[in-house]
């Protein structure tokens, strides 16, 4: 079975400030990091293989040069190789874009070594869109399956999966064919400590660079900026929430102060009252 | 069994990185194990970093390194409640090439330097723990690290796990710490405008000062306080050994609240936004405390060894020159195929014969002499301004008058036969 997992470098956004002034990200102030999503992407592709005993892992990621750390990092957790797509001419895509030519660069995979599921993470922490997947799987002409939380069968021989999909309240068990392309949360599998082999393994791996030339059929008006018909009208950082009330004392006094609170404001507890 | 190196080097300080960089530039076969997230991710320092030993290893590493600002100016403060005694020496030829030291951040200092080896081969791992050095027959034939699968095997282990080793602990080599013979420093880097510092501390863009301060700023214990200025922070610490943090029932942190709130600091430091708090043990038992540097299939390098000089505030050229020496054993044992402790023992023999032993040599005794009499810092300091002040206030007594007064109250509050021990004390510790 071949897998193949995209991945994207990210800002650590858990740390990154945003300039109040021109309310753009500070990239400086914060590490690239392999997209956490995306981590779990990577390792349940490994859970996968080790599960079937066999199988190839291939990592695939577009971004510019120092994009090669994700995919280390990506070896690192076990998978086999990797590639990225680096170009001027990717620069600056939106999703449409950016699913467009991952979605060429995996054709061009797939020639090589027939693919037989793809894994995304949800979705990028710093985009927080989550459109990237389900668009290459609609290129690829592939059933998305978004939102899984357990990858409960693989059944090579009759081409089928099983999976788990997280739903507002409950979960959702699905049999799709293969290929397909899966998206993941994070409660899918938690990231292994790599053993030593993988590290030593990630530490000398040179991944494969493949500028746009090495794609095949490919539609330049649809890369980069060029093909991205997203426009970000604005970004700021929402203000903090103001007002509020904080209960002192120990516990009993502050549950007879919130009873007291809730007494007085009934209306916070009957639906629709204010309707 | 797993792969084997010629090297497994543990710690990607400027020691660690040092040995890893000569030893792959050499044609040897290199891991580098860095329990951090990335090298300098968890290293401290004061923030000077001397040009000579870098640039040994780097020829003009300034045109590419990360670095803050080249120092062009050291002040010395003797500092009491409300006045400092100052000397200092400004020369502007430091702000040109070769120059004389620089002002660096570690994180980013130490990730290139790092990146530099990687270049040259060695292949570095981080986020990594080496628990123990593997032994067979009494030779240290590896390491095991945290990580599944995580035994790896080489010809020598080199130490460079900082100040408190615990693999040399492990080995035999270290004991632990007596509280005189290590110091905790805590500093913060504080944010300040380029600017700002400028005007603050009288500097143009690419030039840097750094401050050292006595007295006051340990509340007269054995210890500094410093100031140094970046591009645009400013990194300001101080320190003390714990024997007199234990003494003096003194919070590491309440001392640098109290310096930074010192009248004669605030003024630099006002309207900074702290951006890092930064704690670190500092080796300063010097020339007695330097452990068993190798054995069979191992060497210790840098803190590890605990080569610094607290005295002069050297440490991470003292950590690249012992990488580099442990890196030209390393290549010569490896030409002799001869990794024994005899072999290795070369290492030993250019550590004491280099500037590195002989400077923690000629003040083996300094701190034992600074601690066991407190009235350097906590006598001499204020009188030393009580003079300066006396002296430079003019009230119409005649100078000479005002000399003999100086002279007198020095004698009659310490005694003649005391203030001349005092002084022949001193001299003997720093000779």
């Amino acid at each position: 079975m071949h897998i193949v997992v995209c991945v994207k470098q990210v800002p650590d956004t858990k740390i990154i400030k945003i300039n109040p002034k021109t309310n753009t990200l500070d990239r400086r102030s914060a590490p690239a990091i392999l997209n956490p999503y995306d981590a779990h992407a990577v390792q349940e592709a490994v859970k996968i293989k080790k599960v079937l005993g066999k199988g190839t892992i291939s990592v695939l990621s577009m971004g510019p040069p120092q994009a090669v750390a994700v995919i280390k990092k990506s070896i690192e957790i076990g998978a086999d190789r990797g590639l990225l797509i680096s170009d001027r001419a990717f620069a600056g895509a939106d999703t449409l874009a950016t699913s467009y030519a991952l979605s060429k660069a995996l054709e061009r995979i797939s020639k090589d070594m027939p693919v037989d599921l793809v894994i995304c993470g949800k979705h990028a922490i710093d985009g927080d869109t989550g459109q990237v997947g389900p668009g290459i799987a609609r290129r690829l002409d592939i059933p998305p399956v978004t939102n899984v939380i357990e990858v409960s069968e693989v059944n090579e021989s009759e081409k089928r999966i099983l999976i788990k999909r997280k739903i507002t309240n409950g979960y959702e068990l699905i049999q799709a064919q293969i290929p397909c392309l899966l998206t993941v949360e994070k409660e899918i599998n938690s990231i292994e400590y790599s053993p030593m082999p993988n590290m030593i393994k990630a530490a000398r791996y040179e991944p494969v660079i493949w500028s746009v030339n090495d794609l095949e059929g490919v539609d330049r008006t649809q890369l980069g900026l060029k093909g991205s018909p997203t426009i970000v009208g604005k970004m700021f950082t929402p203000p903090k929430p103001e007002g509020g009330k904080r209960l002192e004392g120990n516990a009993d006094e502050q549950i007879q102060q919130l009873m007291e609170l809730l007494n007085d404001k009934k209306e916070l507890l009957q639906p629709n009252s204010n309707k | 069994m797993s792969e084997k190196f010629d090297v497994i080097v543990v710690g990607a300080g400027p020691a660690g990185t040092s040995c890893a960089y000569t030893c792959a530039k050499n044609g040897l076969k290199v891991l580098q194990i860095e329990r951090g997230e990335y090298p300098g991710s968890k290293n401290v320092m004061g923030g000077v970093l001397y040009r000579k030993q870098m640039e040994e290893i780097i020829p003009e590493f300034w045109k590419e390194a990360p670095l803050e600002r080249p120092v062009i100016e050291q002040r010395f403060w003797m500092m009491d409640k409300e006045s400092a005694v100052s000397f200092g020496y400004k020369g502007l030829e430091w702000g040109k090439e070769p120059y004389n030291n620089f002002t660096v951040l570690r994180a980013p200092f130490d990730q290139w330097f790092a990146k530099k080896g990687v270049e040259q081969g060695v292949l570095l791992i981080n986020e990594t723990v080496v628990l123990e050095c593997l032994t067979e027959n009494g030779k240290v034939v590896g390491v095991r690290t945290d990580r599944p699968d995580g035994d790896i095997y080489a010809d020598v282990v080199v130490l460079a796990d900082g100040v408190n080793s615990l693999l040399a602990k492990q080995l035999g080599y270290h004991k632990e710490f007596r509280p005189d013979e290590v110091a905790l420093t805590v500093m913060e880097v504080i944010n300040l405008s380029k600017d700002k510092i400028n005007d603050r501390f009288n500097l143009e863009d690419n030039q840097g000062c750094t401050i050292e301060i006595f007295g006051d700023s340990t509340k007269g214990n054995l210890g500094t306080a410093f100031i140094y200025t970046n591009k645009d922070s400013i990194n300001i610490g101080v320190g003390t050994t714990l024997s007199s943090m234990i003494k003096a029932k003194l919070k590491p942190y309440d001392l640098l609240d109290y310096l930074k709130t010192h009248p004669m600091v605030r003024p630099l430091i006002e309207g900074g936004e702290s951006a890092e708090y930064l704690a670190h043990l500092i080796p300063e038992g010097g020339y007695h405390s330097v452990p068993k540097v190798a054995g069979n299939g191992v060497l210790l390098a840098g803190d590890a060894a605990q080569l610094v000089n607290a005295i002069h505030r050297e440490g991470s050229n003292m950590a690249m020159a012992s990488g580099t020496m442990a890196a030209e054993t390393i290549i010569a044992a490896k030409e002799r195929g001869d990794f024994s402790e005899t072999s290795l023992n070369q290492y030993r023999e250019k550590l004491y014969q280099s500037f590195i032993i002989k400077d923690l040599e000629k003040y083996k005794d300094a701190a034992h002499t600074f601690e066991q009499y407190p009235q350097y810092f906590k006598e001499y300091v204020p009188m030393l301004n009580r003079a300066a002040n006396k002296f430079f206030t003019v009230d119409g007594t005649p100078k000479k008058d005002k000399q003999k007064e100086i002279m007198k109250s020095f004698t009659s509050e310490r005694g003649t036969f005391r203030l001349l021990q005092d002084m022949y004390r001193a001299w003997k510790a720093v000779k």
